[in-house]
């Protein structure tokens, strides 16, 4: 584990889904690696496949219809895998507290999450701080 | 040739958001198109039920975080049309302000994405770019880079700071700089427009019996615009509507370029106005009366309508919503069928289709016999039919006969 805690800081490839956000946090992500805040130089990426990630990013209120399947991406991924949720949404809820087709609030009534960045939704800055402060928790 | 299906989704890598798409194919080319929705669902109507008329308007902001505030802008025109509300000439300027810098930014990003989509990751890097600043100027004016909170009933939640004024006008000039060089690289970029050219066409007839709206319609030559119909707030600024005829995604790229130009124009007459009209700027509103109201405003993606009834108290009694994509999503059959398979993803971006914004219903599965799916139509008429015949004894109760009659 520690060996591989060592590799991981190097370099860490983050898988990104959208469980049925308001596609805000999702947007700011994707904002990440464009060239306003450029994360690829930090060698942080965005992949195309959950088994190939490190990190894995959720956004949004995990609907009823979203659930099985975020947990289905869960357990396909190769581990240690990391989970963050990003937005109140996956912490509180926030707005959508009241909602009938909720799932995961918070998250980890769904999967097992090692951080949470808040906001609504929370600035790229915050998520780079984020994604660098579980990595330093690592040993 | 035998059919083959190709199943896209529901989380794929290209889709930003959650959605099913099922294609046909016959070799090459696509036969027949299907969708599957709600995954996004969060019930917005039902939780603004339980929400005041201000709380409900920061809920509508989150139906969608792209076009966030044409959601609270037909939302405040429908509250204010149960009493008629007045809105004083600075909030008005505000909300176009606003809503035009939205749809500045909305355009950009889409323009991205279709690059993207197409191969072009140098456009989809630029394009967000040049979206950077627009989103620095909305954390100046309203404190957040998405989800600004500016809408109230009867006006705006906070004042413009007008010491902000020469810090938008480089922004705007860049913007206008860029979109001009886009639009001429579109132009003439032979690979661009051959790429685009002719390709997912929305004939005219196509757009108006699947009720496009936006600039969808737009480019295949339907001449709508909610901002100009409805006039209200925008009857303060002039701009121009515009249509093209083609309806392919060459069109639709070309609308959108435009329209990013005389947003930019836009705001800089909001700009020019901002010194001159002062004064109050929110009508405080304390009581909405018994009522219904509607309200629509012109989204990037088209026009946005709101419904509200109001039984006097402080919350809405019923909130109807219905977003543009909802009727630019079924335009896929008829702009998607027939053409190659590797053009029917740009087509299908093209008409910048938003899903968190259109899952307004749920579909109710009986988890004991998957087979069957109700939706609440039929649950709704069987549960009659099966009272009728609990209560009357009869397939046919009084008022079936009065039909009959």
């Amino acid at each position: 584990m520690a060996f591989y805690n060592k590799i991981i800081k190097k370099s860490i490839w983050v898988f990104h889904v959208s469980a049925s956000p308001c596609n805000n946090c999702d947007i700011e992500i994707l904002d990440l690696i464009t060239p306003g805040y450029d994360v690829e130089r930090f060698g942080i990426k965005l992949v195309g496949s959950v088994r190939h990630a490190d990190v894995l990013l959720v956004t949004g209120v995990v609907s009823y219809k979203v659930a099985p399947r975020i947990k289905q991406l869960y357990e396909q991924a190769a581990k240690p895998l990391f989970v963050i949720g990003i937005g109140t949404c996956t912490a509180g809820g926030a707005t959508f507290k009241t909602s009938y087709n909720k799932a995961g609030i918070p998250l980890e009534n769904v999967i097992p999450v090692n951080a949470y960045v808040t906001g609504c939704p929370p600035k790229p800055e915050a998520m780079i701080d984020g994604v660098l402060k579980l990595l330093g928790t690592l040993k | 040739m035998s059919k083959c299906r190709i199943p896209l989704g529901p989380f794929h890598p290209l889709l930003e958001e959650a959605e099913f798409f099922d294609i046909k194919v016959e070799g090459e080319k696509v036969v027949d198109i299907e969708m599957e929705t709600g995954w996004m669902h969060r019930g917005h109507e039902k939780i603004s039920e339980t929400k005041s008329y201000t709380q409900s308007i920061f809920l509508v902001e989150r139906i969608c975080g792209i076009c966030s505030t044409s959601h609270p802008f037909a939302a405040a025109h429908a509250m204010e049309d149960v009493d008629n509300v007045e809105i004083p000439e600075r909030a008005q300027y505000i909300r176009i302000f606003i809503g035009e810098m939205e749809r500045i930014h909305s355009h950009l990003l889409w323009l991205g994405l279709a690059g993207h989509f197409i191969g072009y990751d140098t456009l989809w890097m630029w394009a967000w770019k040049y979206r950077e600043p627009v989103l620095q100027i909305f954390e100046k004016v309203s404190g957040n880079r998405n989800h600004y909170a500016m809408f109230r009933v009867g006006g705006v939640s906070r004042d413009f700071d007008n010491a902000l004024i020469p810090e938008i006008h480089p922004t705007l000039d860049m913007l206008e700089k860029k979109m001009l060089m886009i639009a001429g690289a579109a132009q003439d970029d032979p690979v661009l427009r051959s790429r685009l050219k002719g390709v997912g066409v929305l004939t005219k007839e196509a757009a108006i019996n699947y009720c496009a709206t936006g600039p969808t319609a737009r480019a295949s030559g339907v001449d709508i615009d909610v901002r100009r119909d409805d006039g209200l707030e925008y009857d303060l600024v002039d701009f121009p509507v515009r249509v093209l005829h083609n309806g392919d995604v060459y069109d639709k790229l070309v609308v959108r370029v435009l329209e990013i130009i005389d947003s930019v124009n836009i705001v800089r007459q909001c700009l020019e106005a901002f010194p001159k009209v002062g004064g109050e700027y929110l009508n405080k509103v304390k009581h909405i009366s018994p009522g219904e109201g509607i309200g629509r405003y012109e989204a990037p993606r088209g026009e946005v309508f709101h419904y509200i009834r109001s039984d006097g108290s402080n919350r809405p009694l019923r909130h109807k919503v219905r977003a543009p994509s909802f009727s630019n999503i079924p335009t896929y059959k008829a702009s998607c069928v027939g053409i190659p398979l590797a053009d029917a993803l740009i087509t299908l971006a093209a008409v910048d289709p938003c899903y968190c914004c259109t899952e307004r219903s749920i579909r109710v599965v009986d988890k004991n016999n998957k087979k069957l799916e109700h939706n609440l139509l039929t649950m709704s008429r069987e549960k009659t039919a099966n009272l009728k015949k609990a209560v009357a004894g009869s397939e046919k109760t009084p008022i079936d006969r009065i039909f009959e009659d």
